[in-house]
């Protein structure tokens, strides 16, 4: 027994283990929320090269490039990858990064499993892509797999894109227990709840919400696995089951899951418009508390993605009213961070361009969401290009420059560089631009009636959809150069000081740049 | 504060990678037994893999919590850590109660819209047009389409063995909370008399259990493929069954761990999130004894 002491009893002074060790059975949160970060973005790029494909394939009406079969297994694929592959670990390593540090931890709380939930994540993606090349081809049934689409019809990998999201299920629950377990029990002292940092009061909410809806995710796959392999009619009213069944449990998972995809970011713009605004919050109990009525909304709203598929009027009722309702605590939101912005003395780098942007732009995906909440016209939007239109505005520039404001913010703070501004302004101008031509016409596609999900179209769609692909190429292509001012940064660059933004707070400022690899080992006081 | 200053964080360890390898081996070999075996393939690899993917995953398992208990006994968890795991097991507990709350959910929907939608009642009765003459009932006996799914003959009612199986659950939930209160109190061989108690009765529950599910398939033709009403009753019974083998593996190995002298009255969480899980355990059985036997 004393043996083991001594052997653990100096862990708190050596550096990080050098080699491929280091990454491979690390339990120190930076390095796992290093991985994590890598992870994504190679995820990002992956995801992002099937959307370049759709976007060639869609530049002109007419097949072009690719079959129809293998069009249907890149949609599919895009939308799993980005969502489960890109925006997910990005919050996730930004969680592991930043909530020791702005909690005053040393470390997460449960930092073994920590590095298991991250590598998790490479295996479950090496089955899911591996599917693409298995007899015949991957999953093609669009990212939702409904049934019976994905039952009945789906091709044989279906059995191991469903063995795959089972372990990211697993991961995503450890991660969230950890990040749970961590806010709840390693605050520095004198941090209560009401002082937290609102990125760890909206991660402390977003992990409450994995642990409730990753398990229906697993429930509904496993009801999956069963029908496709063990005979049973879940989804089958022939057997007295129903299809509908499959979309209920889904989207109860469904729902709350894109509010995990984008409350860590409105923690991440909160900090970044205060920061830049030279001022406080403008109410941050008001933060906390939309945070918490979003979340706790996300509940009930599901079956706002079904009002076509015959459910009753009073559920198509209920439903609407519900889904307009969350429109309250995001507007407080919005209006906070206006508010914040108002007679502060603002300037715009990198983080701040991509905070406003995603204010804006979020803002827009937010109002074409309560236009698709209204039961009867959803009936005319449904399944065509206008909800592609409204959920890449809340997702690329809400969530994904959410993650680029704030890599940009904290760069500095994880390599001890400051980033090349210029560069870093390129980069958001282009996306900005490029997103903006990629995802705005599609709203003019949709209203005319165009389908999402299909590889070819009726003529008339022909020039916005060029216009559309030319901007996802300029999208794409800009994102490479991310990946420069990245590793340009990493390799060397103006010293950053340990708070290189003027109007910052926050505990993880007050560590050096870079952050030291332990840090708190003794807890800070808070007052 | 001063249990504060020392947290401990671990140095490197090799388990959460071989459990990922475990995991990843494991379930890549069981989607290739059912994918092989559908497409009329051989599954031996598919099986060598799973028991290769089975074994890394024990190995894992054993040495895993082998060093946590190791690391525990050598007085290295402060109190702070001992409530990182109490969160950490409150939460997979919760997590765990979402799981089935997805099965529950979807009987729930199953009996009080679908199967009166197909029967002709309700808002959506036009589905009956589907297959005229369904009759809608619960325990549904004759499915919509009885080619395709063939009924069950019988359903098992909820007064014989799931009574005693209910009874046996609850007592065991008394029994472990006995002997929760002798290990508080240093009574280390009333503490192990009720907890072989709770293990007996964990057993001879999973026993009956086993004998039901042969009855079912033998004598009532009850299966999975008997339609819906087969499709809830063996995902929720089976999974809840699965738990209780969990659960009691648990218990098993904190008979071990007392036997060996382990805990002390003030600090055995081993044992208490055992606990807490055979309780969760217990609950859900009270929860399908009443939604899926008796209502």
């Amino acid at each position: 027994m004393s043996a083991v002491a001594e052997s653990h009893s100096q862990e708190h002074h050596h550096g990080p283990a050098s080699g491929i060790t280091r990454w491979l059975l690390t339990t120190n949160h930076k390095d796992i929320g290093t991985m994590y970060l890598i992870f994504s973005f190679a995820m990002f790029l992956l995801g992002g090269s099937m959307a370049m494909v759709i976007r060639a394939e869609l530049f002109q009406p007419g097949l072009q490039i690719v079959q129809p079969e293998f069009f249907n297994q890149m949609t599919t694929m895009h939308g799993l990858i980005m969502v489960f592959g890109a925006v997910m670990p990005a919050f996730v390593g930004l969680a592991n990064w930043m909530l020791p540090l702005m909690i005053g931890a040393p470390d997460m709380a449960l930092p073994r499993m920590n590095n298991w939930s991250f590598w998790l994540l490479p295996c479950a993606f090496l089955i899911l892509v591996s599917t693409l090349f298995m007899q015949g081809g991957a999953p093609n049934f669009g990212w939702t797999f409904y049934a019976p689409l994905s039952t009945t019809y789906g091709p044989p990998s279906t059995t191991f894109f469903i063995f795959a999201i089972h372990i990211m299920g697993v991961s995503s629950i450890m991660g969230a227990i950890n990040v749970i377990a961590t806010i709840l029990n390693l605050r520095a002292p004198g941090m209560t709840l009401m002082k937290m940092p609102l990125f760890v009061w909206t991660w402390l909410i977003t992990a409450f919400l994995l642990i409730a809806v990753m398990p229906v995710l697993a429930g509904v796959v496993t009801m999956m696995l069963m029908d496709i392999n063990f005979g049973t009619s879940f989804f089958d009213a022939s057997g007295g089951g129903d299809p509908v069944l499959f979309q209920h449990v889904f989207w109860f998972f469904g729902h709350p899951e894109v509010y995990i995809m984008i409350l860590p970011a409105f923690g991440v713009i909160s900090h970044i418009v205060s920061t830049f605004s030279r001022k406080p919050l403008f109410g941050y109990a008001s933060m906390v508390y939309a945070v918490g009525a979003i979340a706790l909304l996300s509940f009930v709203v599901w079956a706002h993605h079904m009002f076509t598929v015959g459910i009753p009027l009073t559920g198509q009722l209920f439903f609407m009213y519900a889904t307009m309702l969350i429109a309250v605590p995001t507007g407080v939101k919005v209006f906070n961070w206006v508010a914040t912005m108002f007679r502060g003395s603002l300037t715009f780098e990198a983080p701040m361009l991509f905070a406003v942007a995603f204010i804006i732009l979020f803002t827009i995906g937010g109002f074409s969401g309560l236009m698709l909440a209204i039961a009867p016209a959803d009936f005319q939007y449904h399944d065509t290009y206008f909800v592609v239109a409204h959920f890449h505005y809340v997702l690329v520039p809400g969530a994904i420059f959410g993650i680029f404001a704030a890599a940009y913010y904290w760069l500095p703070k994880w390599t001890g560089h400051m980033y090349d501004e210029i560069l870093a302004k390129t980069h958001f101008w282009l996306s900005f631009v490029g997103m903006n031509l990629a995802f705005f016409p599609m709203h003019f596609l949709g209203l005319a009636g165009m389908p999402r999900r299909i590889p070819d179209y009726a003529l008339q769609f022909a020039d916005f959809n060029m216009v559309s692909s030319i901007g996802a190429f300029l999208f794409g292509a800009t994102q490479l150069l991310f990946l420069f001012i990245v590793v340009k940064c990493v390799r060397g660059g103006e010293k950053a000081p340990a708070k290189p933004w003027e109007g910052a707070e926050g505990l993880e400022w007050t560590v050096p740049s870079p952050a030291p690899y332990h840090t708190f080992s003794t807890p800070p006081e808070v007052k | 504060m001063a249990q504060e200053q020392s947290y401990y964080v671990p140095e490197q360890s090799k388990w959460p990678i071989v459990a990922t390898v475990g995991l990843g081996v494991t379930l890549y070999g069981v989607a290739s037994i059912m994918v092989n075996g559908k497409q009329g393939e051989s599954t031996t690899g598919a099986w060598v893999m799973f028991f290769i993917g089975a074994l890394i995953m024990a190995y894992m398992l054993f040495g895993w919590f082998g060093s946590v208990i190791r690391e525990s006994r050598a007085g290295l968890y402060s109190a702070q850590m001992d409530r990182s795991f109490r969160w950490g097991m409150g939460w997979f507990i919760f997590s765990e109660i979402m799981f089935f709350a997805a099965f529950f959910g979807a009987l729930f929907y199953v009996r009080v819209f679908v199967v009166p939608w197909l029967g002709g009642e309700g808002d959506k009765g036009t589905t009956n047009m589907l297959w005229e003459g369904f009759q809608a009932s619960w325990p549904l006996v004759n499915n919509p389409n009885p080619e395709a799914y063939p009924g069950p003959k019988e359903v098992i009612g909820p007064w014989g063995l799931p009574l005693i199986n209910t009874i046996l659950l609850v007592s065991s939930s008394f029994t472990v909370t006995v002997a929760h209160h002798a290990l508080k109190a240093g009574q280390r061989q009333k503490l192990k008399l009720w907890l072989g108690a709770t293990i007996v009765l964990a057993l001879v529950f999973l026993t009956l259990q086993a004998q039901e599910y042969v009855h079912a398939y033998k004598d009532l033709d009850l299966t999975l493929q008997s339609g819906i009403y087969g499709s809830t009753f063996f995902m929720l019974t089976g999974f809840h069954g699965a738990h209780v083998m969990l659960g009691s593996l648990m218990l098993i190995v904190m008979f071990v761990r007392v036997s060996k002298g382990h805990f002390t009255g003030d600090n055995h969480f081993g044992f208490e999130a055992s606990a807490w899980y055979w309780h969760f355990v217990d609950v859900v059985w009270l929860g399908l004894f009443v939604f899926v036997y008796i209502i």
